[in-house]
């Protein structure tokens, strides 16, 4: 069993000796006897590591990573190299055992590890000031439309149907403690369909950019949208693509949401991720979460230390603008160094070749008699094809050829959220830099035979 | 008594200089490159071919452009910038910064978990949802709970999923309630929580015992009253002993008790929540079950939750079919997802493999020396540093400087800085916010007899010095990689990207 605990017998006598105790029992005599734990936890014995590896074992075989599967699925998370440099240096134990950085003096490695993270999220943003980072992008949006809320007075939230699924869910579950109003603007041929809801009165309007299913929107009419009802306008981002899109800035946004995953953070099964957040600096005494900012320390050297402090829940308590505390400051740390990795060439390459990649895997797929695009509408890395097929079935019978076709999209947003007709026969394929012609070719292969 | 060398006080660590390092962006050199990717033999048409010009960004975001090499050198400086755990002691009260085993990270990097798509269906990923249902059992026998969800990417996530499920529970029964009740000791997170799920914040005073004040809860409790938060041990590192009574009072206005699980290392098979009488369990896996900080998260806060709310769990969660495979089921009253996917998926597996190493016996034995560890070296300390309650301690010691003060106008603050150059982390200091000039030690379990010895004798040092030359604590820290900061400019002059800072 787990052998983590340095005491040696003699010790914990010693100890339990200069408190004046006989046994460890006596630690706790002063909890009712009614409350404690006659024989202990009903769990099995602890066991040494090899033996557990084992177990662990045990389950990995019953798992089908991107080792077995060539991965097409995306929906948020996207299956990029993760370098070895990266890997090495983000495990560091320096950065992986330390504590949030309230000790500005012992904590300068994470501070400005996040310092230039912030610097890195708010140029791809467009936008003055990123945040520290938050859970993951469905928890970020979720305090975006707080944020609106807070800025505007207001309660009620248009969130588009081409944002994420997963996304819009969480907002809503959230929204029963809120109490905010959701809106949903529907989608019409893969494109967001404003006129057909009433935003008078909006806290917030918020689009994705791209789309969930892939398509690139017309970001200035989602903006006038929320210029007319005097909301703040949010935009979700791939954060991919933001080095070949005009910024959300660029295009007026308000706050930025993203999911920082393809910044050198394995699939993970889903987490953990990486939620990026970034505003206009007329928000940020309404920001969540830290916020690294630079300063001197007494002899005048450079210094780094979490700032606008007031805004916090330790502080501000139940006047706080969010409750965040623990974040996921190691991945942010792992997302400046695969951005430090990419470098401004690097990034912008990655994400062409995403978009080459889809654009000829959409070729090769829709060629297949009885496939199509599901919106005829321009689209980046991600597209959604129609199946005569259920999708659910096309990507079982392809893992047996090693392929993972994508995401079922009415597995993936259920019937209500999907945003498009008939879900169950739609496939949301993506396409990363990783993925190679003969890949996609043998891809197309296996679906051709598949539906023929 | 003689003592071997303290294993964890980094004294010795090593520095090269005082210099400042420069942030990535100065040290870019345009064109300079460290990526490469994976041959694709896919032609790669200027972006006009694939999209709309006018959502073409005309110039490219810059970030840095920098070599492998100095990338390497950049961010391996950066660290050695970085106190941490595997350097030395971490006493920071209420974070439970005890050894993480090294045995979980190699658990969390197997492709067979790491490397999973969370898209991928359940029939491909059972190993998953087998790992997700193995921790939610451990989870319950641990809290003495009914069922789970392991979502919430953090406590205070968790926090807020707990609120919300007694928001629902309440609902459900038609029984509009409007208040939560916090003591004054409580953690930040809770009031923000509360406020977040929709409720009104009542705050109860603790009494000089350090306990929720039974009386005053008796007179702020009411039908309007949706529940009570909970820290226990509470936020002083003393256990409510009257609890089983204050879970009897808020029963009886139909109330709720929550758990908040930040102390939930000191009581690790000693007493379970769910048999003090908590509905609502929310636990830091970050903090009792040894999964890392990460310099401030990933964390993990599933919630756990007494039978008689398991309907409006979070979905979908993992379960066990009748066949014996395993499926996703949301559960028919469901308040909805609280996560993008299915939680933090590789630190719900790192829990578990600690867990497994644990077994029952070895997490009784977790809080067990945890609690020895504090109760020492509050003792230990008594003649320098009194404990702010005389009362025994649980798995933290809160201390109190008011007499540093009054003598020689030195604070906790210059305590814990003084600490640093003597090789150790900070203690938490003034929190809880109720006891004056408080400092929090949380020595955990895994730090030794000698390193707690090194610790008290530091004290001791820092003590001697505060009478002789009270201004060395105020300079202090000096042979840390920078000294204390101007906060007050930060927030003035504010900086937060290097293109703010000007460069």
């Amino acid at each position: 069993m787990a052998n983590y605990l340095p005491h040696t017998e003699s010790e914990v006598n010693e100890m339990l000796a200069f408190l004046g105790m006989k046994t460890l029992d006596d630690l706790f005599a002063h909890i009712p006897e009614s409350l404690r734990i006659a024989g202990g936890l009903n769990m099995a014995p602890g066991r040494s590591e090899p033996d557990v590896a084992d177990q662990i074992a045990h389950y990995t075989s019953r798992n089908k990573s991107t080792n077995d599967l060539v991965c097409f699925a995306g929906g948020g998370a996207y299956d990029h190299e993760v370098p070895s440099v990266v890997r090495a240096l983000a495990s560091r134990s320096e950065f992986v055992t330390a504590y949030t950085p309230y000790q500005p003096e012992v904590a300068q490695g994470v501070l400005q590890a996040i310092f230039e993270y912030q610097t890195m999220i708010a140029r791809l943003s467009g936008l003055p000031i990123a945040n520290a980072s938050l859970y993951d992008a469905a928890t970020a949006l979720v305090e975006a439309v707080n944020m609106a809320a807070g800025a505007t007075k207001r309660s009620k939230l248009v969130i588009s149907a081409g944002v994420h699924p997963h996304w819009r869910q969480v907002v809503r579950t959230f929204a029963r403690g809120t109490g905010h109003e959701l809106v949903i603007a529907p989608l019409r041929d893969g494109v967001t369909d404003w006129s057909a809801v009433n935003c008078d009165d909006a806290a917030a309007v918020v689009a994705s950019y791209p789309n969930y299913l892939g398509v690139i929107e017309d970001m200035a009419a989602a903006r006038h949208v929320a210029t007319a009802a005097g909301a703040l306008f949010v935009v979700g981002i791939d954060p991919v693509l933001a080095s070949v899109l005009k910024t959300p800035g660029t295009w007026g946004a308000d706050i930025v949401v993203g999911e920082g995953q393809p910044f050198g953070t394995a699939l993970s099964y889903g987490g953990p991720y990486l939620g990026l957040f970034a505003c206009t600096e007329e928000q940020i005494r309404r920001l969540p979460g830290r916020l690294v900012g630079e300063t001197v320390d007494v002899d005048g050297r450079r210094a780094f230390v979490t700032t606008l402090r007031a805004r916090e829940q330790d502080i501000r308590r139940e006047k706080a603008t969010s409750n965040v505390c623990t974040n996921q400051t190691l991945m942010a740390v792992g997302a400046a160094i695969q951005l430090g990795w990419l470098g401004t060439e690097g990034l912008r390459e990655v994400a062409e070749r995403c978009v080459a990649g889809a654009h000829y895997a959409a070729d090769v797929l829709t060629a297949i008699d009885g496939v199509s695009l599901a919106a005829a509408a321009p689209f980046g890395r991600e597209f959604a094809l129609r199946l005569p097929i259920e999708a659910s079935a096309a990507i079982a019978a392809l893992a047996v050829d090693g392929i993972l076709a994508g995401l079922s999209v009415a597995a993936l947003a259920g019937d209500e959220d999907a945003g498009v007709a008939d879900p169950h026969h739609v496939l949301l394929v993506s396409v990363t830099e990783k993925r190679t012609r003969r890949e996609i070719d043998a891809f197309a292969t296996a679906l051709g035979k598949l539906v023929k | 008594m003689a003592y071997a060398a303290p294993g964890s006080r980094a004294k010795s660590a090593p520095l090269m200089g005082r210099d400042t390092e420069p942030t990535i962006f100065e040290m870019s050199v345009e064109g300079r490159r460290a990526y490469q990717l994976r041959t694709t033999d896919i032609e790669v048409k200027p972006m006009g071919a694939y999209l709309p010009v006018e959502h073409l960004a005309t110039q490219p975001v810059k970030l840095a452009s920098v070599s492998e090499r100095d990338l390497v050198a950049h961010f391996t400086r950066l660290s050695h910038r970085q106190f941490a755990v595997d350097l030395g002691m971490y006493p920071l009260g209420s974070c439970t910064m005890k050894y993480n085993p090294k045995f979980c990270d190699t658990v969390a990097n197997e492709p067979g978990l790491a490397k999973v798509h969370p898209g991928t269906p359940a029939h491909l990923t059972q190993g998953w949802l087998e790992i997700f249902v193995d921790l939610e059992n451990r989870l319950c026998e641990i809290t003495g709970m009914a069922a789970a969800t392991l979502q919430p990417a953090a406590g205070a996530a968790g926090e807020l999923t707990g609120l919300l499920l007694m928001r629902a529970y309440h609902e459900a029964r038609g029984d509009a309630r409007r208040r939560v009740i916090i003591p004054d000791s409580a953690h930040g997170t809770n009031p923000a929580s509360v406020t977040l799920g929709g409720y009104e914040v009542t705050t109860i005073p603790s009494d000089e015992r350090g306990l929720v004040d039974v009386e005053a809860l008796k007179g702020a409790l009411g039908p309007d009253v949706a529940g009570i938060m909970l820290t226990n041990p509470n936020t002083v590192g003393l256990f409510e002993e009257e609890i089983v009574e204050i879970a009897g009072l808020v029963h009886e206005v139909g109330g709720l008790l929550y758990y908040d699980g930040a102390n939930l290392n000191a009581i690790l098979g000693v007493v379970r929540p769910g048999d003090m009488g908590f509905d609502i369990v929310h636990m830091n896996l970050h903090k009792t079950f040894a999964t890392p900080h990460g310099g401030g998260g990933p964390g993990a806060g599933p919630v756990a939750v007494a039978a008689h709310l398991a309907e409006y769990l979070p979905g979908p969660r993992a379960q066990r079919a009748a066949d014996g495979s395993f499926e996703w089921v949301t559960p028919h009253s469901s308040i909805g997802r609280v996560h993008g996917w299915h939680g933090n998926a590789l630190v719900l597996a790192r829990a578990l493999a600690y867990i497994e190493v644990h077994g029952g016996e070895g997490l009784t034995a977790v809080a067990h020396h945890a609690v020895l560890n504090a109760n020492w070296l509050k003792q230990r300390v008594a003649a320098i540093l009194p404990a702010a309650y005389d009362r025994p301690c649980m798995h933290e010691a809160v201390l109190t400087a008011t007499s540093w003060k009054k003598a020689n106008d030195v604070r906790a603050l210059d305590v814990a800085k003084r600490l640093m150059e003597e090789g150790f982390h900070a203690p938490t200091v003034y929190f809880p916010l109720i006891v004056d000039e408080a400092l929090m030690f949380e020595p955990t379990e895994t730090e030794s007899l000698q390193s707690l010895e090194s610790l008290a004798q530091a004290l001791e040092i820092i003590h001697a010095e505060a009478q002789s030359d009270p201004q060395s604590l105020h300079d202090a820290p000096r042979t840390t990689p920078v000294r204390r900061v101007d906060e007050a400019r930060a927030a003035r002059q504010l900086m937060a990207t290097e293109d703010a800072a000007g460069r």
